[in-house]
């Protein structure tokens, strides 16, 4: 296995409360020492010969990012996306690790399945720690196996995009979960209020003509958890609200937390960006579940990131293929790829435009989300983590262009916004899994 | 904690312009239409109605137009078809049953094979709201938007605007239902025959502009959520100054229809509406988009259904109005959709001119190549039979 040292960056380590200059020397897949600047220079070559060295002079070094929310569409949909194009994606993005949805063909209910998705057979680029559904089929009704699902590799279970809306199959989920250690990931939308709809409810929805989906449906489903969660309290559960879109879902969330409920979310770029208005002339890259909401709402999940309600940034990353966004909007699929956006993203606006220290920013990306799953030895570049880590230049200025993704899929509302930050390396423990030209 | 004073002067990202520049030919939605605009295509229309026949063949002679129909219709299609073969286009019909849609061809699949086909335009009639953009910006042809989903009619709003001023009194800003144009002189006011008033002149507005409704309230009845001639007259007419009242139960007119625009107010009072209105239009309730939405029809008719006793007691100068189809006996009863008061036939027959003008615009606007604002990432049409 190879050395790296990655001389004269900047590392940020939130999770190990590091922001100086530092060299770091990667072996074997972890991190084997940090030293001040200058420090490593001179065992390099004596104690690690053969040793690559990166020049981050000038980059910012930080632990590589982790999103828990992504679609890599395999098995069973690789015209879409297939895990090592995906995990592509994902490395371009700055991305070390991810957490695959289990809405796949046949949906990701088995060990099986669950150990098939992590082969290294599947070419993935960065670690993959795929996400279990919560019942057989995600049809709602039978619990799967959660001790099996976790031995072979799953973090959590959830049956992202067919919601669990039987009140007794959700406590049952919650309760079960606990006792395997999993956290239950919950997409909340009450789909028999959504019917038909294909965007936010509210004024631009009536004057496209578009059925809406009510805020109501997403936080009522919260609101229903929150109690669940409540009632099986002792088992300890832990509820994690993807994709969060609504005040009122996070004020649920919010008040969850005050009464001492382990109740986590994220919230999506789009989600803090964009507003139902960037539907414009029925562009179906501003199509996705949950929808763009109002400008209100966008307000109220960038005021929860910047006090620290949201947990995690995650991207909802949903690849599909061209000719299945070609068409009618309200017979478009969901969801718009986001890994190679996120950090140039946050780094542009959360950091430069609403001055969230980068610290933080990359906590969202990084050591909250590794905590929030449990990931063991990743969001930091301690000592003896692994050697996840994202080296990037944090003033580059660039414009993302779809037609460059590596993703199979370009479908993208963020196609020629103005981004902050350029990866110049991402390493995947210890290997070089991107490198852009300096 | 963040102040939140601090947090409202947040830059956001900005909501983008229209995605792309239109044909300048295309009619997708009113608001693509300026208030000049709006004035040009009714007078051309106007033109054209009064024009040679014969002479009038030669404007778009073997010109082919493409009606794309997704849905059935009678009076959009049919006087689509005779506005353009009036002005010597020829038309071909394609309806997704007996078409290669039936076998699952997409949208964009299906324009560009009518392009390859030489069409020189299309008449989009779709049931999802949006569909022309999709059709335009996989063809860069016009496309004129015949109806989309629930979304919009334009030239819907077009006739209904020429009828509406058929009736005006542009001095007094009253309405006549009596006061028509000279296709029925059997009905005509006295007075316009003496020519003591404007009469049948009425519909000859040299010129419209955003005064031309000023002082006239117009009330829509019925199923608002569902119609896209609603939503083409309630952003058309209020930019003209015209007073939009939406009147209808909470199931078929939410609260946010009021914030499509301007000028657009809710009264949920039909009675109080109509006393406010010269223009009363009624709508169909679509049971095609209903969507599971269960309604008692007869609490809706205690309500909202327009009756001769209710237009006598309310609005008895009012002119009516309905797109069609009308449903006898449900939103309008047939003494009132047969009587005096209605133009509900005149808007019919104005459909023919208003649609002579449009399909004139879409294949005289911007010539007959390329239009210099297309971007160059696009294949430019070279409208293959000119």
């Amino acid at each position: 296995m190879t050395t790296l040292a990655i001389l004269n960056g900047r590392l940020v380590d939130p999770a190990a409360g590091v922001d100086a200059a530092k060299d770091i020397l990667l072996k074997d897949g972890r991190v084997a020492e940090i030293a001040g600047p200058g420090k490593l220079k001179g065992k390099i070559g004596v104690e690690t010969p053969g040793a690559e060295i990166l020049d981050a002079t000038g980059l910012v070094v930080a632990p590589g990012l982790i999103d828990i929310h992504v679609h890599l569409r395999e098995p069973g949909q690789a015209y879409k996306e297939t895990i090592a194009t995906g995990t592509a994606a994902a490395a371009a993005g700055g991305f070390t690790a991810v957490a695959a949805m289990p809405n796949t063909t046949p949906v990701n209910d088995s060990p099986e399945i669950t150990r098939w998705m992590q082969s290294p057979e599947r070419g993935a680029q960065v670690r993959v720690f795929p996400i279990g559904a919560a019942t057989r089929g995600s049809k709602g009704e039978t619990l799967t196996d959660f001790a099996a699902l976790k031995a072979a590799g799953a973090v959590a279970v959830t049956d992202d995009g067919r919601p669990i809306l039987k009140d007794n199959t959700m406590r049952e989920t919650l309760a079960a979960a606990a006792r395997a250690g999993l956290t239950v990931i919950q997409h909340a939308e009450d789909t028999r209020l959504t019917q038909g709809a294909s965007m936010n409810l509210g004024p631009v929805s009536f004057k496209l003509g578009l059925r809406g989906m009510s805020p109501e449906a997403e936080s009522s489903i919260v609101e229903r958890d929150i109690r669940l969660v409540a009632e099986v309290r002792d088992a300890h559960p832990h509820l994690h609200v993807a994709h969060t879109s609504t005040a009122a879902a996070l004020a649920a969330i919010r008040q969850a937390r005050r009464n001492g409920l382990r109740v986590t979310c994220e919230v999506a770029p789009h989600h803090f960006l964009l507003t139902e208005e960037h539907v414009g002339f029925y562009s179906t890259n501003a199509k996705m579940n949950p929808p763009l909401r109002s400008a209100a709402d966008r307000d109220a999940m960038i005021e929860a990131i910047l006090d620290g309600v949201v947990d995690a940034i995650a991207t909802d990353h949903a690849p599909h293929a061209m000719h299945e966004k070609e068409v009618e909007f309200e017979n478009a699929p969901n969801g718009i790829i986001g890994l190679e956006t996120a950090l140039g993203l946050c780094l542009r606006w959360l950091h430069t435009e609403w001055r969230m220290p980068l610290g933080r920013v990359l906590s969202l990306l990084s050591a909250q989300p590794a905590a929030l799953l449990g990931l063991k030895g990743r969001g930091t570049l301690a000592v003896g983590s692994f050697a996840d880590a994202v080296v990037f230049d944090p003033k580059a200025e660039w414009t993302y262009r779809a037609t460059e993704s590596k993703s199979k899929a370009k479908n993208t509302p963020f196609d020629g916004f103005a981004m902050e930050g350029k990866v110049r390396w991402t390493i995947s423990e210890g290997r070089i899994a991107f490198a852009s030209r300096a | 904690m963040t102040p939140t004073a601090a947090r409202r002067t947040l830059f956001t990202p900005p909501v983008p312009a229209s995605p792309f520049p239109y044909h300048p030919g295309s009619l997708l939605s009113v608001t693509d239409l300026t208030v000049e605009g709006v004035s040009r295509l009714l007078a051309r229309a106007t033109e054209l109605e009064n024009h040679d026949p014969l002479l009038r063949d030669h404007i778009l002679a073997k010109r082919r137009v493409a009606l794309l129909f997704y849905e059935s219709s009678t009076r959009t299609r049919t006087s689509f078809e005779l506005a353009s073969k009036a002005l010597g286009a020829d038309t071909t019909l394609i309806s997704s049953l007996s078409s290669s849609i039936e076998k699952g061809e997409s949208l964009k699949d299906t324009g560009l094979t009518l392009r390859a086909l030489g069409a020189e335009a299309i008449i989009l009639r779709h049931n999802s709201s949006g569909a022309p953009w999709l059709l335009e910006e996989a063809t860069r042809l016009p496309v004129i938007n015949a109806g989309d989903g629930m979304h919009e009619h334009p030239t819907q709003a077009l006739l209904d605007l020429r009828t509406i001023l058929a009736h005006l009194d542009p001095r007094t800003k009253t309405c006549h239902p009596e006061l028509s144009n000279d296709r029925h002189p059997e009905r005509s006011h006295p007075a316009a025959r003496d020519g003591a008033v404007e009469g049948p002149a009425f519909s000859n507005f040299r010129e419209i502009t955003s005064e031309t409704l000023a002082g006239v309230t117009i009330t829509i009845t019925g199923d608002i959520l569902h119609s896209r001639v609603a939503r083409s007259n309630m952003l058309l007419l209020p930019r003209l100054g015209a007073r939009v009242l939406l009147c209808g139960p909470k199931e078929l007119l939410p609260q946010q229809a009021a914030g499509a625009g301007p000028g657009i107010e809710i009264e949920r009072d039909f009675d109080a509406a109509l006393r406010q209105s010269q223009i009363v239009m009624m709508l169909r309730i679509q049971a095609e988009r209903l969507a599971g939405l269960q309604l008692d029809l007869d609490e809706y008719k205690a309500a909202y259904q327009l009756t001769g006793q209710r237009l006598a007691a309310h609005a008895p100068a009012a002119v009516v109005l309905h797109p069609g189809p009308i449903i006898r006996g449900l939103e309008i009863t047939a003494g009132v959709a047969d009587g005096p008061q209605s133009a509900i036939l005149e808007q019919v027959t104005n459909g023919v001119a208003i649609r002579m003008a449009v399909v004139e615009r879409a294949l005289l606007a911007g010539g007959n190549g390329a239009p210099a604002d297309r971007p160059s990432s696009v294949e430019p049409q070279q409208g293959g039979l000119a």
